[in-house]
């Protein structure tokens, strides 16, 4: 079946536009519902070993990380698979590394993950919220 | 502060438990680098997932680095009793066999080990120059261990190498000893629940 322009009328044509716009901001808003004080906990236990929001440690420093472009944080030597990226840090970005970081960045170094969807939304939260207390630059 | 010093020199114990206790440390960290470098089968068995492996192994470098560090600056600082200094300088001691173990095996497996940076780098990235007491430098220590042990637990399931699995497994039972010592040190609670290492 052929659909055209004019197929579409204009009250269906906004409903899609809708629902585009609704897919789109899906995953924001799926970081957004995470739990900013247990994603504060979570980061704290789960990823401090490595990672501080301010310093370049063992990992590099994730208080701004939310925005930026991967493998870019100023001072940090990162392996030569995070340095070619060149994908931006958005909240969906960060939960599928999350989920299995080789899977996102083949080659890369970090050999950690979290397995729960709960955990990784609220970590994210987390990393929004200081993005987001960030005066504008 | 004197409950803490108080707390600090009874779990230490007198001199000679110390001297006892380093004999004992000593020889952990002898058998931890036997186990690691002694391997002949890692160097032979270890399948495609072995430059994954390395690069985990030269991230829990990455690691004993800054822990040897980061016990160096609390050493140096001047603010630690003499006990407390002897079981830093310990704790110190574990990390540098960890450190030889580890980069004897990335060596092993044909890896280049990730180099130390600067006492000066660590320092800054662990604003040392924020340590006020001996509560600041056991805590800092603290924190330090309770991230390696959650760092040591969550890599095991992403090593190709159940050797090295389980070596992960002993390096993070030495860091749990560690971070247990020193939470009693600054007279904090034990965990409340069960499991709560690397949840």
């Amino acid at each position: 079946m052929r659909r055209d322009a004019t197929f579409w009328r204009p009250g269906q044509l906004a409903g899609v536009c809708l629902a585009l716009l609704a897919g789109l901001g899906a995953p924001l808003a799926q970081a957004q519902s995470g739990d900013v004080q247990k994603g504060r906990q979570l980061f704290e236990s789960r990823c401090m070993g490595c990672h501080s929001l301010d310093a370049n440690r063992v990992g590099p420093a994730l208080g701004t990380v939310v925005g930026r472009v991967a493998g870019k944080q100023a001072d940090f030597a990162y392996s030569a698979a995070l340095t070619r990226a060149t994908h931006v840090w958005t909240p969906e970005n960060l939960q599928t590394w999350l989920t299995n970081p080789e899977a996102l960045v083949p080659g890369q170094a970090m050999g950690y993950s979290l397995s729960q969807a709960d955990d990784r939304r609220d970590v994210v939260a987390f990393l929004q919220s200081l993005s987001q207390a960030r005066p504008a630059q | 502060m004197s409950n803490l010093i108080t707390s600090s020199s009874s779990l230490i114990g007198p001199p000679a438990s110390r001297r006892s206790f380093m004999r004992r440390s000593g020889g952990l960290s002898a058998v931890a680098v036997a186990l690691l470098a002694g391997k002949d089968a890692l160097a032979q068995g270890i399948g495609g997932d072995m430059a994954k492996d390395v690069s985990i192994l030269n991230v829990a470098l990455g690691l004993e680095h800054e822990a040897i560090n980061a016990y160096q600056l609390g050493a140096g600082s001047g603010l630690l009793q003499k006990g407390v200094l002897d079981v830093a300088v310990s704790f110190q001691g574990h990390h540098k066999a960890h450190r030889d173990a580890l980069i004897a095996t990335i060596h092993k497996l044909g890896g280049t080990p990730v180099a130390e940076k600067k006492l000066d780098d660590y320092a800054k990235a662990l604003k040392a120059d924020t340590l006020r007491n001996q509560a600041d430098v056991l805590d800092l220590a603290a924190r330090l261990e309770l991230g390696a042990v959650n760092a040591y637990l969550g890599v095991i399931p992403s090593l190709g190498n159940k050797d090295l699995a389980k070596v992960a497994a002993r390096l993070a039972a030495d860091e749990t000893m560690h971070f247990t010592v020193l939470t009693n040190a600054l007279g904090r609670p034990l965990p409340a629940g069960a499991l709560s290492y690397g949840a």
